[in-house]
């Protein structure tokens, strides 16, 4: 029997970004809260130093701050068909563990969404007709638009400090920014990171070919920055360290750096690490959490009892967190009945490489995880779809974010994979080689979901999250198009030779593509095919919200986490302003 | 920019962030070979191999990343010893792996599927090669060159573990040797480093960032290295 903790108004499953911030939120309303972390406290000083920080083997190579897949991972496979079996090293994306969670370890790019990505489902009715896309691509809209979010996007990345350069002021066209962007309220926080060389070279070939080439918004700092809870981030170094590390230069907006400083100062916050949240509880009715239960570091199992309890983990952990509580009917891809694991989506990735005379010094070392330039003409639905045959989009942009050689030591096709034409080939090509990358969006398909695995078991004797997923039709078409846009451009920045490939399935988990995980406990209007209301609150158990990265009905052109900080703020505001006045459903 | 507008090299101050903290975390000094003094090259020193295990990792290193024009092979960078200690640590002993049943082989996009440990791995592979080709080591460069590549190739079942896992760990383990920090016993001298022209642990490229195409020449930096730039790891492997 697990012994009873004295109760809690509200309990935080994960101390990341969504913890944090709705930690800050709900302890400033008067609540006391308790946030439970599966991993260990991290802070800036002592544990992200250099020169310790700046070791490419634990840190990429070895992941030292990743989930530690000996203990817990996922099963896989690309179809329904197929034996799902355990990832038994994190290879393809990398969910962090500990304080901070993957905010700790990110590249620090912030965008926002389109009210295209929002309502994707309508808009692509009302543009290319109901007709246009297969039945098979089980699109949604979110629940909420643009102009709900707007005011919470621009709260984070006032929070956040993020560097950028506005390119649509309340509907003022400003060139330089991105001028195909949704209308913001304000400037950006801090002005533009500095424009490496190849980012440079990519903005004038892009302006050459017509397009709209602007700074990517950036969570590295290019200027000192006081945010609004008085923490003080410092300005980047550019030390190619940041994708899989934590910043040593206080440079990094993560939770370390813009919230959990006051928050552990707060009496009313109380957090707890090495704690295993095994399952949420529910009374009788079913429809009502009482809190959760969780093993600590010593073996011993914990009830919490809360009454709020959030979800705040890893997307896929969210919907594994539903799953192991029986929270919602899961998804069934035989029927399309059920919503808890359905909608799951990714990211659709590719590169294109500009290979220069040796001549041309790129210094791929002098980087920050979010430094290049990019355009926005591929992106959602800023473009005409209706002769392509796919919906959704992908920026292209030269973001190169390190030179690491473990992980970055280009050569051109064709060359062997080890012996001395390979050594050559890698000394005269690492420093003269600039990278395109395109980032595209993650179509619904049914096929494409997360449930249960009948077999493997985490550490903790629970059944792992099964993950089903290939590349959707729609998104090798998107895919094809746009890296064929990127490599026009490439071939225009100079190089002696260009070398890319769209993406093509099967997807594999052998090799980084993105951390970018998306949907399982999606949000809409309907209960019938959401998990979430459009405030992130469970349909079924009302004092249970679910929040991050897992509500995407499908993913979209940009890296995903500028909208769960949006949606953090989104839906606090609705806990306090609404919810802790009346408790119950806030939508009927 | 030309290769004379150099930047400056780091200010002394900035030396703070690169003092020698990796040191403590290596094992304490190796003993030294009774080769180290004499004509021969001093034997290396070894926690997991065996000798027949390191006849063949040295002979098959010398192959992967051979010395040659551009600079030093792994042999002479160390990758040998940096595999070494891999293995017999945690690493090698399966750290951050899940290591439960049931095993099947799966499909490519699962990933690796074998029960064995890296250490159980690399040591039953080389077993079954030594048993089948013990002569690898005395082979002239193609006929070695033949073998890896069938290994990389083909789909040979040493002891269990098929070649071309095999021979990916083995590549995988090399690369992370030549180019990763000299504190983990590779790329001896930061000689990799200095091949391609990365700078290694440096920490502040803020002023450097939008001189666009400056070649940047400063010596890089080690976690191994101390205030005034000293490696100290590994320096009676040094004469060799």
């Amino acid at each position: 029997m697990a012994a009873r903790l004295p109760s809690t108004d509200v309990v935080l499953l994960g101390a990341g970004l969504v913890g944090t911030i709705l930690g800050r939120e709900l302890t400033r309303a008067g609540l006391n809260v308790v946030a439970l972390e599966r991993g260990e406290p991290r802070s800036t000083v002592p544990d992200f130093q250099g020169p310790a920080m700046h070791d490419e083997l634990r840190y990429s190579v070895r992941k030292a701050l990743m989930m530690d897949t000996a203990k817990e991972t996922y099963t896989f496979r690309n179809s329904g068909g197929e034996t799902a079996l355990p990832l038994r090293r994190l290879q393809g994306f990398l969910p962090g563990s500990g304080v901070g969670g993957s905010m700790v370890h990110w590249n620090g790019q912030t965008y926002r969404f389109h009210e295209a990505d929002l309502r994707m489902r309508t808009k692509i009715d009302e543009r290319y007709g109901k007709d246009f896309l297969p039945a098979e691509y089980t699109i949604q809209d979110w629940g909420v638009g643009y102009a709900d979010l707007e005011p919470h996007y621009d709260r984070f990345e006032y929070l956040l400090g993020i560097a950028g350069k506005a390119g649509n002021l309340l509907g003022k066209k400003i060139p330089g920014g991105n001028v195909l962007e949704e209308q913001r309220a304000r400037e950006y926080p801090t002005r533009p990171q500095k424009e490496p060389y190849g980012s440079a070279m990519f903005r004038k070939a892009a302006e050459g070919l017509g397009y709209h080439p602007f700074p990517q918004p950036s969570a590295n700092m290019s200027e000192p920055y006081t945010n609004p809870e008085g923490l003080t981030l410092k300005t980047c170094m550019f030390c190619g360290y940041c994708e899989r590390y934590g910043c040593e230069h206080y440079a990094k907006s993560s939770p370390q750096t813009v919230l959990l400083p006051v928050l552990l100062k707060d009496p009313k916050f109380k957090l707890r690490t090495h704690c295993q949240v095994q399952k949420i509880n529910l009374d009788k009715s079913g429809r009502n959490a009482t809190g959760v239960t969780y093993v600590d570091a010593q073996g011993r199992e914990l009830e919490q009892p809360a009454k709020l309890v959030i979800v705040g983990l890893y997307a896929l952990n969210n919907v594994r967190m539903l799953l192991l509580s029986k929270i919602g009917a899961p998804y069934d891809p035989a029927t399309g009945k059920g919503v808890v694991g359905k909608n799951y989506a990714y990211q659709t990735m590719s590169a294109v490489q500009v290979f220069y005379d040796e001549k041309v010094n790129i210094n791929p070392f002098m980087r920050s995880g979010a430094n290049g330039t990019l355009i926005a003409d591929f992106v959602a639905d800023n473009f005409d779809h209706s002769k392509l045959g796919f919906a959704g989009g992908a920026y292209i942009g030269e973001i190169m974010t390190h030179g690491r050689p473990i992980e970055f030591h280009p050569t051109p096709p064709g060359t062997p994979a080890w012996g001395s034409e390979w050594k050559k080939a890698v000394v005269r090509h690492y420093n003269h080689t600039a990278s395109l990358n395109v980032h595209g969006s993650s179509i619904a398909s049914r096929r494409n979901y997360l449930d249960l695995d009948p077999t493997y078991r985490d550490a903790w004797g629970q059944p792992l999250l099964r993950m089903t997923f290939d590349f959707p039709e729609n998104d090798v078409k998107m895919s094809a198009y746009v890296t064929e846009r990127a490599t026009e451009i490439a071939k225009a920045m100079g190089g002696q030779r260009v070398a890319g490939a769209p993406r093509k399935g099967p997807y594999t988990t052998t090799q980084y593509q993105t951390t970018h995980n998306t949907g399982g406990a999606i949000m809409g209007n309907d209960r019938l095919t959401s998990a979430v209301n459009r405030y992130l609150q469970s349909w079924d158990v009302p004092n249970v919200f679910v929040i991050g990265a897992s509500a995407y009905p499908q993913n979209a052109s940009y890296n995903p986490t500028g909208t769960v900080g949006a949606l953090a703020y989104w839906a606090a505001d609705a806990l306090v302003n609404k919810y802790l006045k009346s408790p119950g459903p806030l939508v009927t | 920019m030309s290769k004379g507008n150099a930047p400056q090299p780091p200010d002394p101050a900035r030396r703070r962030f690169f003092q020698a903290a990796g040191a403590a975390a290596l094992p304490a000094a190796l003993p030294l070979s009774s080769h180290a003094q004499g004509a021969k090259p001093a034997a290396r020193a070894y926690l997991f191999f065996n000798p027949a295990e390191a006849a063949f990792i040295e002979a098959a290193l010398a192959r992967l990343i051979p010395k040659d024009e551009t600079g030093p092979g792994a042999l002479e960078a160390g990758v040998p010893e940096y595999i070494d200690r891999q293995l017999a640590g945690a690493w090698g002993a399966g750290e951050r792996l899940y290591r439960s049943g049931p095993w099947h082989p799966g499909t490519p996009s699962q990933g690796y599927q074998l029960p064995f440990t890296p250490a159980e791995l690399f040591r039953t592979a080389i077993r079954k090669i030594n048993e089948t080709n013990a002569g690898f080591a005395k082979l002239a460069a193609q006929g070695q060159d033949a073998y890896l590549d069938s290994l990389q190739k083909g789909n040979v079942d040493l002891g269990g573990v098929p070649s071309k896992v095999f021979f990916e760990s083995l590549l995988e383990a090399s690369v992370e040797g030549f180019f990763g920090d000299p504190a983990y016993g590779g790329n001896r001298d930061m000689a990799a480093w200095r091949m391609v022209g990365f700078p290694g642990a440096y920490a502040d490229f803020y002023e450097l960032v939008d001189r666009h195409g400056v070649a940047f020449n400063a010596p890089p930096t080690s976690l191994a290295q101390d205030a005034r730039g000293n490696v100290h790891l590994l320096h009676h492997q040094r004469k060799t």
